[in-house]
């Protein structure tokens, strides 16, 4: 696949973009020690929200989730940013997205405990940010810029 | 791109691939030191904050004093004898297999059951009830001999003696500890009686009915030197802990007011409970309700309602401001007010009961500085919780605990023009299960703990606070030592004429004072 130079250098930061927050939000709950999905869990609303509180349920379950959490964000946003094994992080990133949105979705009636910076009607940012997630998967930039580039694996 | 790729492993690399390909080193450097910031940021504001203050918590659930079994005596087998049962490892098989039944469909009520379940054993057995009520002895009875937390059907341990008058049963050679579970008028009059034979007390609150009665007791406990628990379990509550320990380290600056509240608003929170539909004369001991309380016709209403007539309770001040009150004596050790004024009525539930549901009480501690404000409605629910007014900053208080630094605080100016500490913002928080103050709470912490979605924990695990509280009681029991609990009897007294001085003020539409040295209220 070949680019124009304004779409590969567009492409490569959204990459990078995407790469970034993912990294940040996995670093931050790392470096928290207190940190933990639970009350995010508690809060979920719409028809999947009794398998997210069920999850919270159980402290055993919760470790897992929070360890999935923190090694599944960074590790997506790493990916993503060095341009190594990105496309499968990209899917992987985007499923990740997918499933906080089904535990807080912005249909319209349901109100949230946790802050949200916006109005959003079904479409929130977490959709935004899963949509250009799967550009990142269909236009690969990883062999343009990236790991991938100078690495003999496919990207 | 298959194509490309072998290319790539073909030819050498250029000096623009590996620059290209390294394209995220310049990202991962700033992304580095952006965290490295971050942390250090917060970091340098939580020593700020809390420089030189050390939060003291108690250390996890203390252990059992080895000792032998303790014989219980309960006295009063109402709702609160139930739960005062359940917290010592005593349910009804009806109220497990009920609990169970719901534990299978919900998980708030399978946290509940298991809670239940896993309660550490107390090393104590109930052999004696008493209750006026038949269906409720019967089921005292029932609860009581349910030693291995078992449903309908399953092994049960020796039936307790059902004794009908307290006298009986304080008297009963197997008896060592009497737990004090009635309505208000016979507290005193039964935990005379259990200490002049010996026995070791846990009273419900309020202490006493009467103000003559509160110095009875008192002496008679002292006297005989038996352990005395009052039943205020918020001693328990970790967040008073963590309070007590910052405001002993000045933390809030100069107390001046301190508010705290009631806010109920459904029947049942006004003290208009259920008739249960086989009580009748025939069923009850009327003469022996009644006791010390003024004569009146059997009523089904006075006897399942008693808190709402003065006859028998003490209305908001003794049922429900006492629990304010004893908050706040454990935190800052105020002990009886100088003074006290009080007003309010019957302004919602003109159902012909005697005690206001509305009252509102300030309680002047001139020696402190200070006053006590109490205010209280049972018809809102907007939940106002205790504030621990300081001039440097204020407390809020509940299950969590939150510290607010005041836009004019003399101790904080300094970080407040620096920008440290953002007035507005907590500096402080607790929040149960957690065992650290925080002063970087993050905004998910914050609108939970404001919103009471966490639970109280202990050393990380849910813990119910009275059977803490009894748990306390019976180590000191075993101990033998002349250890004391946490809400012994001079708390008790403390708490029983702050809550007089209140509705003598209310009743006589006066300011009350007490005389310290003659420990009279004039």
């Amino acid at each position: 696949m070949t680019y124009t130079k304004g779409q590969a250098f567009w492409l490569v930061l959204l990459r990078i973009g995407i790469g970034w927050h993912f990294l940040y939000e996995g670093a931050s709950k790392m470096l928290d020690p207190s940190w933990t999905s639970k009350p995010y869990l508690i809060d979920s609303q719409g028809f999947m929200s009794c398998f997210f509180e069920w999850l919270a349920a159980h402290d055993d379950i919760l470790l897992i989730v929070d360890m999935l959490n923190e090694w599944g964000l960074s590790l997506i946003g790493l990916s993503l940013i060095l341009g190594l094994f990105s496309r499968l992080a990209a899917v992987a990133g985007a499923l990740l997205l997918f499933l906080y949105y089904l535990s807080h979705p912005a249909w319209p009636g349901l109100d949230y405990v946790y802050p949200q910076d916006g109005n959003f009607l079904i479409i929130d940012k977490i959709i935004v940010e899963m949509l250009a997630l799967m550009v990142v998967y269909v236009f690969p930039t990883s062999h343009i810029a990236g790991l991938a580039r100078i690495l003999p694996v496919k990207n | 791109m298959g194509k490309q790729h072998k290319d790539q492993s073909k030819h050498k690399l250029s000096r623009r691939d590996v620059l290209k390909g390294l394209v995220a080193v310049p990202f991962l450097g700033a992304l580095g030191w952006g965290v490295i910031r971050q942390k250090f940021h917060y970091q340098n504001l939580n020593r700020n904050l809390l420089e030189n203050v050390n939060v003291h918590f108690p250390a996890g659930i203390p252990g059992l004093v080895p000792g032998k079994k303790i014989r219980i005596g309960i006295v009063g087998f109402g709702s609160r004898g139930n739960y005062l049962a359940k917290a010592l490892g005593f349910a009804h098989p009806d109220a497990v297999d009920q609990w169970k039944e719901l534990a299978a469909k919900d998980d708030a009520w399978k946290a509940h059951y298991n809670n239940f379940m896993d309660q550490d054993d107390l090393n104590a057995e109930i052999t004696a009830v008493c209750d006026v009520f038949d269906v409720h002895a019967q089921r005292g009875i029932e609860t009581a001999a349910n030693i291995h937390r078992n449903g309908r059907g399953g092994n049960m341990g020796k039936v307790p003696v059902r004794y009908r008058t307290y006298k009986e049963l304080v008297a009963a050679p197997d008896v060592d500890a009497v737990i004090v579970a009635t309505p208000d008028h016979w507290h005193v009059p039964v935990a005379l009686e259990a200490a002049r034979k010996g026995k070791h007390i846990y009273c419900e609150k309020p202490l006493s009915w009467t103000v003559p009665e509160t110095y009875a007791i008192r002496e008679r406990v002292k006297d005989k030197g038996i352990v005395f628990q009052l039943g205020h379990q918020n001693r328990q509550t970790d967040s008073h802990h963590a309070a007590r320990s910052l405001i002993s380290q000045n933390v809030l600056g100069k107390i001046s007011l301190i508010e705290v509240c009631t806010n109920r608003n459904d029947p049942k929170g006004a003290w208009v409970y259920d008739i249960h539909p086989e009580a009748g004369p025939h069923n009850i001991d009327w003469e022996q309700f009644i006791g010390p309380a003024p004569w009146h016709a059997f009523s089904l209403e006075r006897f399942f309602r008693w808190r709402c007539w003065w006859d028998y309770s003490t209305g908001l001040s003794g049922d429900l401001f006492t629990h304010e009150y004893d908050a706040v004596n454990q935190i800052l050790e105020l002990g009886i007010p100088h003074s006290a004024i009080a007003s309010g009525g019957i302004y919602y539930y003109k159902d012909g009961r005697t005690v206001p549901d509305v009252l509102n009480m300030a309680f002047e501690y001139p020696e402190r500085d200070l006053t006590l404000l109490y205010s209280a409605t049972l018809s809102s629910d907007n939940d106002r919780g205790k504030t621990i007014m300081g001039h440097d900053a204020y407390m809020k208080l509940g299950n969590t605990l939150v510290v607010d630094v005041d836009p004019r605080s003399t101790r904080y100016r300094e970080n407040i023009e620096k920008g440290v500490i953002e007035p507005g913002k907590p500096v402080l928080t607790y929040v149960p299960g957690q065992d650290q103050v925080d002063a970087v709470t993050s905004a998910t912490e914050q609108y939970f703990a404001g919103r009471g979605l966490l639970y109280t924990y202990r050393g990380g695990k849910q813990v119910d606070a009275t059977h803490l509280h009894l748990k306390e009681w019976l180590n000191c029991i075993r101990r033998d030592d002349g250890c004391r609990p946490s809400c012994n009897i001079d708390m008790a007294f403390e708490e029983a004429m702050t809550a007089h001085m209140g509705t003598i003020a209310y009743h006589e539409n006066r300011k009350v004072f007490w005389d310290k040295d003659n420990e009279r209220i004039v």
